[in-house]
């Protein structure tokens, strides 16, 4: 047997793993998922269906293989699986660290960009386009698009921007362009209409990167199978540093990737508990008045309906107009979730918790000052999760540290110093006078 | 070839003028009297908008407008009073994304499934029915494409309604036939690539699509960038069926508000606008004519 052979049916064998057959047929997670998109982008999205299948699955021309090469190489791979000393004592419990925040870019977000935009140049397209929250997503499919020559256009809610400078000015430097989004209140969801419009124009040589198991099909199976990796790996790893599986895997959720990544390898070995941390916000009640739903816990209070491709869990009022999320984190800030997570809640084999503003910002200090790792707010929701509920977990818990904090030191400062959050640092020559 | 039979007349013996508003934009009584100026103004069929929050298939005349309309609280269930007061004789098309005709119904459904602790039994069809006690005559879902149309498209067979489908200029080869056999009531065929918006000219892809669509035996009726009586002549004379004309309906709108001009005012630009656009669809319509006659 050849090199090229073996190495074909070791990829083969990984993506062939019963948890990642969900969807691949057809794109329905039991009565979520399918394809609602204008007629116009159909073929594109049949096209990339059949790329998928092709490059992905079959690992034809090696795609998988390269792809796999370049993640190692340019984005680090595979990210270490750290025992926690302090939060193991703490909560008394073995607590493992999947250190995502250490990939290449500074969160899981490199995983898919990389995959999609190694994709669309197999396919032959010439432009990349793709949308952002909190800039992580943008910035890795920025990057991305550098390393394998790709022209780029970004498109990112005003306030998003004006929430994330630095990852803006991180994209410029990749070479990409940023273009602000005005229309509603100028996040994530507003973004992501603004991409599909400029797709709906420049189909036939462009592909939208999206940056979530979001969408209509192929999206939510493709982006779960680069992001799949997370669990691969966190999955030897735990049984080869332990001898055993976790009882508990935690991760937080917004549009899900980061979550669904953790959790594909896991999903079969039915004694492994995954719990998907959502931004509870302020509150998890809907402000009736506004319309405005002070939270993006879609899984947890969200019901049916479609949005942006795909039948989920939505943010939605009565008449199925979508609300406006809110999370202390923007990258959290979607009123929507990836079809197989909603999927996976109705089955009960993911639990869907909520974690609000306040803990979240409590387990983004706890994490920087117990164990040195700056969490991005994102991720910070998994932390306060388990400092609300450790309790209830089992032994040996895995969280996945998504990404880190750098590009939300600002939030940061700005959120904390108008809480009392009790593990945070003297704020006072941080704001005023300062 | 359809359910309805007011609009197989609105396409019989001559060009349909198809005009599209916003209902609501920018209040509920101001688009009754903009609607109705339409219809003075020789419209075939009416589509009315039912805005969505998130109406990814529109340019930025049309998202607007579907803001504007929102703003000043449009519903469903005003949208439907709507269609039951406006006072008309063109057969009137809703146009709205799917998840507001998926959501209809759906929370009294919701609430009585969790009674009886069932899965809730959620679908088209109580929207469908709604529209057709009120008088829709069919519905545009630009965010539904065939592949997921079969219980909206069965509601709608129950309900008397035409379920258009819009052809796109990617739409080529078995995507084409297989539409082509759901459509009912006329084919929405798009212009050219991309979301609404008027355009200063029309695309060459509007020839293309209407060459690939010559076999198929329903009316067919190109929207997408048309603005003038010229250009309605041009795409009649070249061999559409009808013109559907949204942006430029909805540019005299948003120009009313923006400067303030009376309800009556804006009214009578859109009856002029309307008649520009119907009287240069069937100068298309003669020309198509004469040319057969002279070959």
């Amino acid at each position: 047997m050849s090199e090229t052979e073996s190495s074909t049916s070791e990829v083969g064998e990984l993506s062939r793993r019963p948890g990642r057959e969900r969807g691949r047929d057809d794109g329905k997670f039991g009565r979520y998922g399918g394809q609602y998109v204008p007629e116009a982008l159909m073929p594109a999205i049949e096209e990339l269906a059949d790329a998928y299948e092709r490059y992905v699955l079959n690992n034809e021309d090696g795609f998988m293989d390269e792809f796999r090469e370049r993640i190692a190489d340019f984005g680090g791979r595979p990210t270490p699986l750290q025992r926690a000393d302090r939060l193991s004592e703490r909560y008394d419990t073995e607590v493992y660290l999947k250190r995502e925040d250490l990939l290449h870019g500074g969160a899981h977000k490199l995983n898919n960009a990389l995959g999609q935009v190694l994709l669309a140049k197999y396919m032959g397209k010439e432009r990349i386009i793709a949308e952002t929250g909190a800039g992580q997503h943008g910035t890795a499919t920025a990057m991305a698009a550098a390393h394998l020559d790709m022209p780029c256009t970004i498109y990112m809610g005003e306030r998003d921007i004006n929430r994330q400078r630095p990852n803006v000015f991180r994209m410029k430097l990749n070479g990409s362009e940023v273009k602000p989004v005005t229309t509603g209140r100028g996040t994530l969801k507003e973004a992501i209409s603004e991409t599909m419009r400029d797709w709906a124009e420049t189909v036939e040589d462009t592909h939208y990167v999206i940056g979530s198991i979001v969408g209509p099909h192929p999206f939510p199976v493709m982006v779960r199978d680069f992001q799949a990796i997370i669990s691969e790996e966190a999955r030897e790893q735990v049984i080869e540093r332990t001898g055993g599986l976790p009882t508990d895997v935690v991760a937080c959720a917004g549009g899900g990737s980061n979550t669904m990544g953790t959790f594909a390898d896991f999903v079969d070995d039915e004694s492994v508990a995954l719990h998907a941390v959502e931004a509870g916000g302020s509150t998890l009640e809907v402000d009736e008045e506004t319309g405005v739903a002070p939270n993006s816990a879609s899984l947890y209070t969200g019901d049916e309906g479609v949005l942006h491709g795909a039948r989920t869990k939505l943010l939605q009022d009565s008449d199925g107009q979508i609300m406006e999320s809110h999370s202390i984190s923007s990258g959290l800030d979607y009123a929507g979730v990836g079809p197989e997570l909603a999927y996976l809640v109705d089955e009960g084999r993911v639990d869907p918790v909520a974690v609000d503003d306040d803990a979240a910002l409590e387990g983004f200090h706890r994490l920087s000052n117990t164990e040195g790792i700056i969490p991005a707010l994102e991720t910070a929701h998994a932390f306060g999760y388990l400092e609300e509920h450790h309790e209830e977990l089992g032994e040996r818990v895995v969280v996945n540290v998504s990404g880190r904090g750098d590009k939300d030191l600002d939030a940061a400062i700005e959120e904390t110093d108008q809480r009392d959050v009790a593990n945070a640092p003297d704020m006072s020559m941080f704001t005023g006078g300062m | 070839m359809g359910n309805s039979e007011a609009i197989a007349a609105a396409f019989d013996g001559g060009p349909a003028y198809v005009p599209y508003l916003v209902v609501g934009d920018p209040d509920y009584d101001s688009s009754k009297a903009y609607v109705e100026a339409l219809d003075r103004g020789g419209a075939d069929v009416i589509e009315l908008g039912l805005p969505f929050s998130e109406p990814i298939a529109e340019g930025s005349t049309i998202q607007e407008a579907l803001v504007r309309s929102l703003d000043a609280e449009m519903t469903p269930d005003r949208f439907f009073a709507f269609a039951e007061e406006v006072d008309v004789d063109a057969a009137l098309v809703c146009m709205t994304y799917y998840n507001l005709i998926y959501q209809y119904g759906d929370s009294e459904a919701r609430s009585a499934s969790e009674a009886s602790g069932e899965a809730a039994s959620t679908g088209p069809r109580p929207f469908v029915e709604r529209a057709a006690a009120a008088g829709i005559e069919g519905l545009v879902v630009p965010d539904l494409p065939g592949e997921e149309a079969d219980p909206l498209r069965e509601a709608c067979d129950e309900f008397g309604l035409d379920l258009v489908f819009i052809v796109a200029p990617t739409t080529r080869g078995d995507r084409l036939d297989e539409l082509m056999g759901r459509v009912s009531g006329y084919v929405y065929v798009q212009a050219r690539l991309g979301t609404t918006g008027a355009r200063d000219d029309v695309s060459n892809q509007t020839t293309e699509s209407l060459d690939r669509l010559r076999e198929y035996d329903v009316p067919k009726a190109v929207g997408f960038g048309i603005s003038t009586g010229e250009h309605a002549e041009r795409i009649v004379a070249g061999g559409a069926d009808g013109i559907i004309v949204g942006s430029a309906l909805v540019d005299v709108v948003a120009d009313g508000v923006e400067n303030d001009r009376s309800t009556a005012d804006v009214a009578d630009r859109l009856e002029a606008l309307s008649r520009e656009l119907k009287e240069g669809a069937e100068r298309g319509y003669r020309s198509r004519a004469e040319t057969v006659e002279s070959a």
